[in-house]
């Protein structure tokens, strides 16, 4: 057994961390305040090659492995959620769809700028009346002539309202199958068709720096070629591209309980009471002994789902465990963290209370906690 | 064409412990990184090549490890590494590192040698200025800018003096020693990192180079470490009580001439 990453994988973490040091940490509390995505990070991010990170050459990408995109991932969450979910979302969601499912037209025309980051692709798949349940989707593409048409909505989608955002990935149902469930199949509609909106929402807890939609059809009509791979496996793409989507996720989780944990450690060994570091008091002392044992037990999960992927071996259980239990080790250690700094974590100027409210998406998106406990339950054939 | 000279140190955020043998630190868990002012270097080195054409090359002394540092600046835009790795090098002191790097760089053709003003672990600023005295060159030490004429046969440089600038002009070839605000290093890109694995990185050995191993180590020192002690644990501070700002400032002033002995 060989735990150590290779040289690359050593560069690309050293050099993201910097990057992410000095060029999103002094912006990041501004933009969560104001709610706000930045389109000059977000060059910035696509300069050093965050996008396209798994891509092969011949389509911009950067052809590294999957343990490199999550180290990545982890690195940039490591310092902020919302841009970590940007990178997530743009190679997971964006591109991981167009690059695995689309035909070689559908890659030449989309990949290439989402690959720079000149542009974002969105993935459109819950809607209002389907979270967990989304193969009760709503939407409806209906085959005119040469054309689809489209109606339904979408909402909660990153990265579908940006300036830059190009188009996005829908999951609609096209029709009924043979046993009279619905046909679902994945849809490409680009920014700016007639009868196609994308509208930003506001008012979120968390991801506040991220861009999240709302999307509307009314009678949006795109043509048939737009059709994402073959009609009717839209379920499976989606199931596909979300066990990916769970290792960064996953990573997400990772790199917020590890900064919860520098930033709890930082300042217990500084905090004086009664007369010693409150990092000495036994209490706190295995607070952040346990913090420390679960963020390594969380990074050889994620990082074995990611290797099992990259050997091409089954990753679909370990990829369900690793986004659970990294999701749920940042929120005891985001928790520990407030606790940690007792009345100052409460407040805005210090760093732990963002990650404290940011920690609550990892739960819920991409598959609730419950979903995955369903996913590893049936793996294991206990239902 | 430019050398640039690469040092791997201790990250800055690394604690350092200091070995039972209270000579050397403790190596064991020490996460290395290029010298920051090497990185300085290597950025300019990067900049001159993208206005002048040319090839930049990296050249170190040190074990295996160091290659990551050497593919790093790979991965930044340089060219190709060389790495000197003899077991007979290790705790060389930095006259015999010079004379390994010069080794290297003499049989180069080369118009600049970047290397940092220092490294920010043993703080000798030597190799940089014995490098040049070996191969007989002008060196430029501390340095904030760097101006190549046109016609690329010279170099204008400033280095920083007492709240005054000195301009500095030299013949090529010429070796110059990086200062902080020489510019701002970039970044290496993750496409970087991916065609830096395809770069040539050759291995040397002390005998490969023509140099007589008994020169080198911890033997051949001229410089001996004697005893490395940790810095004295920060006192306490002091908070001057008092009502008013007149009364403070005369409480100030009192303890810096009667207790600190400073006025």
């Amino acid at each position: 057994m060989d735990f150590s990453l290779s040289m690359e994988q050593e560069i690309l973490r050293n050099s993201v961390r910097q990057f992410a040091e000095k060029e999103i940490k002094p912006v990041a509390a501004e933009l969560d305040e104001k709610e706000e995505f930045s389109y000059d990070t977000m060059k910035k991010m696509a300069e050093l090659g965050l996008f396209g990170m798994f891509v092969s050459e011949k389509y911009g990408g950067q052809a590294m492995d999957y343990v490199s995109y999550i180290i990545a991932t982890e690195e940039v969450a490591r310092v902020d959620q919302s841009h970590a979910a940007t990178v997530a979302a743009g190679n997971s969601l964006g591109i991981g769809p167009l690059y695995y499912y689309g035909n070689d037209e559908q890659k030449e025309k989309y990949l290439p700028k989402l690959c720079t980051g000149e542009a974002l692709w969105g993935f459109g798949l819950t809607e209002p009346n389907a979270g967990s349940d989304a193969g009760n989707t709503q939407t409806t593409a209906v085959l005119d002539g040469d054309e689809w048409v489209i109606n339904g909505s979408k909402i909660f989608i990153t990265n579908a309202s940006t300036r830059i955002t190009t188009g996005i990935t829908a999951l609609c149902r096209t029709g009924t199958r043979k046993d009279g469930r619905p046909e679902l199949s994945c849809i490409l509609i680009e920014s700016g068709t007639p009868g196609f909106e994308a509208k930003e929402m506001h008012g979120k807890m968390m991801w506040r720096a991220s861009n999240t939609s709302e999307l509307y059809f009314e009678d949006c009509r795109v043509p048939e070629e737009n059709l994402l791979g073959e009609r009717g496996h839209g379920f499976r793409q989606m199931l596909e591209t979300l066990d990916g989507g769970r290792l960064s996720i996953g990573a997400m989780g990772l790199g917020g309980a590890q900064a919860c944990f520098e930033m709890a450690l930082n300042y217990s060994k500084e905090r004086v009471q009664f007369g010693r570091p409150i990092s000495n008091f036994q209490v706190n002392a295995f607070k952040l002994s346990d913090m420390a044992l679960e963020i390594e037990c969380a990074r050889l999960l994620l990082y074995k789902a990611c290797w099992l992927r990259d050997k091409g071996k089954p990753f679909i259980k370990e990829a369900a465990m690793a986004k659970l239990y990294c999701s749920e080790v940042m929120y005891r250690c985001a928790n520990h963290a407030v606790q940690l700094h007792g009345g100052y974590g409460l407040m805005k100027e210090y760093e732990v209370e963002r990650f404290y409210r940011d920690q609550k998406l990892l739960e819920i998106g991409e598959g609730t906690s419950e979903v995955q406990r369903i996913v590893i339950s049936r793996l294991i054939g206990a239902m | 064409m430019s050398a640039s000279g690469v040092k791997q140190v201790p990250d800055t955020e690394t604690q350092i412990r200091i070995a039972p043998d209270g000579q050397s630190i403790v190596k064991d868990d020490i996460k290395w990184v290029m010298n920051p002012y090497d990185e300085f270097g290597v950025e300019e080195a990067l900049r001159i090549k993208e206005k002048f054409g040319g090839e930049v090359t990296i050249v170190s002394l040190g074990p295996k490890r160091v290659t990551e540092s050497i593919r790093t600046a790979l991965a930044m835009g340089a060219d190709k590494g060389v790495l000197i790795n003899d077991p007979s090098a290790e705790d060389s002191d930095a006259l015999a590192t010079a004379r390994a790097l010069a080794a290297v760089i003499k049989d180069m053709e080369y118009d600049l040698i970047f290397t940092g003003q220092r490294g920010v672990d043993d703080d000798m600023g030597l190799v940089g200025a014995s490098v040049a005295e070996i191969l007989g060159i002008p060196q430029l030490s501390v340095i904030t800018k760097v101006e190549v004429s046109e016609d690329g046969t010279s170099v204008k440089v400033e280095r920083p003096v007492e709240g005054q600038t000195l301009t500095i002009e030299s013949p090529l070839p010429a070796l110059i020693t990086a200062q902080k605000g020489l510019n701002e290093p970039r970044y290496a890109s993750l496409p970087g990192i991916m065609k830096a694995k395809k770069k040539p990185l050759e291995e040397k050995t002390l005998a490969d180079l023509g140099l007589d191993a008994s020169q080198f180590g911890k033997e051949a020192r001229k410089l001996k470490v004697l005893e490395l002690t940790p810095p004295p644990q920060r006192q306490a501070g002091k908070i001057i009580d008092g009502e008013t700002p007149e009364e403070k400032a005369a409480e100030l002033a009192r303890v810096l001439h009667e207790e600190a002995k400073v006025i």
